[in-house]
């Protein structure tokens, strides 16, 4: 698990262009939006193709993307759990 | 400053190839959205709005014949065929030539011949062509302008500000005529662009309606001239009077959160025209059916005080022809002004936004004076132009 | 009613400058990226969005950038200052990265945060959501550099009252060559306000010209 989530923030650092960020930076269970990294609506759309590209996983209805992009951690879970579905 | 008149106009669009055959289908309420299964636009179906390419290509032939052209048609790309039948429609009635030093060439495209990008299509055509002034060059050497063309590509607000342009410009005069034409086809890129947004609707889009879910795409190419000579014209022809553009400065793909941009626009088009909220007839607004953008609309129109004035978006007929999309709307404003006419803005049923804008549930006829025809883009921007009959 | 051109940027044969000044050079590069990077990094302007640009945004952003550092925007009326730009590669340099994600139907993956740059006028939306601007909205396309287009359709927005003043200019880049040239247009006034960053060259075609010549 710890070492999905330090392989996903490096995957959301490179896929959203944040430059100025490290996985250092980032707190596993921080909200990834919001005050926090300064994502938009773009980058949610972004996270849904870093799924479907690094992983599989098709998220239809991007309402869903809301629970599932809250944190490293909870896309992590998501991963872990469809993955062994 | 000049009064601007328009002289003649086209629409091709899956509704057909001349004005009058889309005001028929608008008029009888028939839908250009259809379910398409093209694996090269799209892996999986999807309503689209397209042109026959049957009968674009035997029109083609007609126009080649008609100015005398011996080149091989496969020598033009299939945009280039949409300008080209476009502008030799709406000219072929009116005593207005390309060749004249009065005369300016105006074209608006978001993306022009992007398909060629595309590995099953490279080495057609030589790789210049992809360039928007490359293709209009041959837009031009075709009909023979005299001057180059004027190009914008400004996103969804293209054909309008190719409208506002050539507006401004025969106003003061710098010229007399102007033929301004504006297209887009579908192609694998813009729909795959769009799809990535998971702004396109499975079903034919629904502006203004409560249970709208996105927008659909279509392809097309309008032309409308303009002349500042009246001469030239029978009747009362309807005339431009104001317009304007604004930029939201808030988010790149995401519309405005207040409204307030877009109504600027409105309101400076009022200005100039000096119109009043009560001299306007109707809005055809853009109306792309997502979520945020007829939320937004609906915000600027409660703004400009245009609550009353009944709104319409034909996006419904053909969807979003990008592009095309301003000049084609404006050619059937000017129409619906002319013949008095309240077009339904197809797949409304249930208000859905957060003010109580006049959607037209139903095709009426209605004495009217003005149009304000409006846009919205990526990029944050906003235009308004505004359209008058001459009161005979 | 005149014009001048109070401000102007240029980026082109790797070196930046503002109201004919060197800024900054550079003769090591190979990519746009790796010119660009480090410049930004020297403004130090705390403006993250700036990564997530394509490289046509980030080439509009830094001349435009430099243009007002030499102006006090917040002396205008923004909803009055427009932005009229042109040239010759539209956004094909983003187009081209787009396509890359939809040639191959295994690896179909086309990205939102492209695609959306896939538009020039995007450059227009993030100089004017940088500097708050509202006023009128213009994206042309030329084969070459034309002063001529440029001028007559900022003058005519002039003519018509439609601004108080505009960015104009030209920003080209395709494949890792870029050029851009951007002038801040206002009023001529008789007595130029106490503002000395200011330069107060008559606005013209010719003027365009002879700015864009000197390399």
């Amino acid at each position: 698990m710890e070492d999905l989530i330090e392989k996903l923030k490096k995957e959301v650092i490179e896929q959203l262009n944040l430059e100025d960020i490290s996985a250092e930076d980032i707190d596993a269970d921080s909200p990834l939006f919001g005050e926090g990294l300064g994502l938009d609506s773009i980058d949610a759309l972004e996270l849904i193709v870093l799924l479907e590209k690094n992983y599989g996983l098709k998220i239809e209805d991007p309402k869903d993307g809301k629970k599932i992009f809250h944190s490293i951690r909870t896309m992590a879970d998501y991963i872990t759990e469809y993955q062994r579905a | 400053m000049k009064e601007v008149y328009i002289a003649g106009d086209n629409i091709i669009s899956s509704l057909g190839f001349t004005t009058t055959a889309n005001m028929d289908a608008l008029r009888s309420g028939q839908i250009g959205l259809n379910l398409v299964t093209d694996p090269t636009l799209f892996p999986s179906p999807l309503p689209l709005s397209l042109v026959d390419t049957g009968v674009l290509e035997e029109q083609f032939r007609e126009v080649l014949t008609l100015r005398g052209k011996t080149d091989s048609p496969q020598s033009f790309t299939r945009l280039e065929k949409f300008f080209i039948i476009s502008i030799h429609s709406a000219l072929a009635p009116l005593p207005i030539v390309p060749e004249d030093t009065g005369t300016l060439f105006v074209l608006s495209t978001t993306k022009g011949n992007i398909e060629l990008l595309e590995v099953r299509n490279k080495n057609q055509f030589d790789s210049r062509r992809v360039f928007l002034w490359e293709m209009a060059h041959v837009v031009r050497d075709f009909f023979g302008f005299a001057h180059p063309p004027l190009i914008v590509s400004n996103a969804c607000i293209s054909g309008i500000v190719a409208l506002v342009v050539a507006f401004r410009y025969l106003r003061t005069g710098m010229y007399e005529h102007a033929v301004v034409s504006g297209g887009d086809i579908l192609s694998e890129f813009v729909i795959s662009g769009f799809q990535s947004f998971q702004s396109l609707s499975p079903t034919p889009c629904r502006p203004y309606d409560a249970g709208r879910d996105g927008l659909s795409l279509g392809e097309g190419a309008g032309t409308m001239v303009l002349t500042t000579d009246r001469r030239l014209l029978k009747g009362a022809p309807v005339r431009i009077t104001g317009a304007a553009t604004s930029n939201d400065a808030n988010h790149i793909s995401g519309p405005s959160r207040t409204g307030e941009e877009l109504s600027l626009a409105m309101l400076e088009a009022m200005k100039e025209a000096a119109l009043s909220p009560a001299d306007i007839g109707f809005i055809n607004a853009h109306g792309t059916a997502t979520p945020f953008n007829d939320e937004m609309e609906s915000k600027s129109i409660a703004l400009a005080g245009l609550l009353d004035v009944p709104v319409n978006s034909l996006k419904g007929y053909w969807g979003h022809t990008l592009g095309a999309a301003g000049v084609i709307e404006s050619v059937v404003a000017v129409h619906a002004l002319e013949d008095q006419l309240l077009i339904r803005s197809a797949g409304f049923e249930t208000p859905g936004v957060p003010h109580p804008i006049r959607v037209i549930s139903e095709t009426v006829e209605q004495p009217m004076n003005s149009c304000l025809k409006t846009a919205s883009g990526f990029g944050g921007c906003n235009a308004a132009i505004l359209f008058e009959r001459t009161i005979p | 009613m005149s014009q001048s051109i109070t401000a102007y940027s240029q980026i082109r044969s790797s070196c930046i400058k503002v109201n004919g000044s060197i800024e900054y050079c550079d003769e090591n590069f190979i990519t746009f990226a790796e010119f660009i990077k480090p410049f930004f990094k020297h403004l130090n302007l705390g403006y993250p969005k700036f990564y997530k640009m394509d490289p046509l945004s980030k080439l509009g952003f830094i001349a435009a950038e430099l243009v007002f550092r030499k102006i006090n925007i917040a002396l205008y009326d923004r909803n009055r200052v427009g932005i009229v730009l042109a040239n010759a590669s539209s956004s094909l340099d983003t187009d081209l990265a787009h396509q890359r994600t939809i040639d191959n139907r295994s690896q179909y993956f086309p990205s939102p945060s492209v695609f959306v740059y896939t538009l020039p006028n995007i450059m227009i939306g993030e100089i004017c959501i940088r500097h708050q601007l509202k006023g009128e909205n213009g994206f042309l396309i030329s084969e070459k550099f034309d002063s001529l287009l440029l001028f007559n359709y900022v003058n005519e927005l002039f003519q018509h009252h439609r601004v108080d003043a505009c960015l104009t200019g030209w920003v080209d880049l395709l494949q890792e060559r870029f050029e851009a040239l951007l002038l801040f247009v206002e009023p001529t006034t008789k007595a130029p306000a106490e503002e000395p960053l200011k330069v107060s060259i008559p606005f013209s075609a010719e003027a365009m010209d002879t700015l864009y010549k000197i390399t």
